[in-house]
């Protein structure tokens, strides 16, 4: 068991193609850790200045992190981690 | 009436082959928001690059510069996607005050390399019947490529 981490299209260069990745940890910086060690730059791509970026949107469950601890949001096996690029503009 | 890209487009290959009834409702949706930007999305079946879904999303900046999809609204899309095995074909927002050109920041932002990005201008018209402008562009990696539009009826 482990936390699913789905990946949208414009990431998967980071992981080799794949829609949907997995990693371990008890926090949602812990999981992305552990699946940047395996997909080198994806984590820069989620996170900047130890925050969320302003312009992504992540997903634990159903509950949008920025509700539930950002970063620190905690992660349990079986758990789906979604991470949306916003889609915005000007 | 309205103007479409094929004036505009020069040295293009791509197309977006769209719906009459999907033009019209853009531009309809962009009419009703106006002076805010509208946003939205049509979707279609993964990989397939026709869009046949329409959703008129929520601006939750509600600003006439900026836009955004409201996150929990984004997610929902999210999850009915997957269960029907569909993608974002098409991405689409007004200019209020601009012309239906990718801003600097809309280039900056676009985050759907699969989508074409429809802008739609009400600068000319508002919110009144009158002339608008719709064109659609790839942006990937900032580059920001115009394609024609093909309407089918």
């Amino acid at each position: 068991m482990s936390v699913e981490v789905r990946i949208p299209t414009i990431l998967r260069t980071f992981t080799g193609g794949a829609k949907a990745v997995h990693g371990d940890g008890t926090t949602l910086e812990q999981v992305l850790d552990d699946i940047e060690a395996r997909n080198p730059g994806l984590k820069d791509r989620i996170v900047e200045s130890e925050a969320l970026r302003r312009f992504v949107n992540v997903y634990v469950n159903d509950e949008d992190v920025r509700f539930s601890g950002g970063l620190n949001a905690p992660t349990a096996d079986g758990d789906v981690v979604v991470v949306l690029p916003a889609v915005a503009g000007g | 009436m309205y103007e479409l890209a094929e004036g505009n487009a020069h040295n293009v290959t791509a197309v977006l082959k769209i719906a009459r009834e999907h033009v019209d409702a853009m531009i309809a949706h962009a009419r009703e928001d106006h002076p805010d930007e509208a946003c939205g999305v049509i979707v279609g079946p993964e990989g397939s690059d026709v869009p046949t879904r329409f959703v008129r999303m929520i601006n939750a900046d509600r600003s006439p510069t900026f836009f955004r999809f409201d996150p929990q609204e984004q997610f929902e899309l999210y999850k009915t996607m997957s269960a029907t095995g569909e993608e974002i074909v098409v991405v689409y927002h007004s200019h209020t005050s601009t012309e239906a050109y990718p801003s600097r920041t809309d280039i900056a932002l676009a985050a759907e390399p699969q989508a074409h990005y429809v802008l739609v201008s009400t600068v000319d018209s508002g919110a009144s019947e009158g002339p608008i402008s719709v064109r659609s562009y790839r942006i990937v990696d900032g580059a920001v490529t115009e394609e024609e539009i093909d309407v089918t009826e």
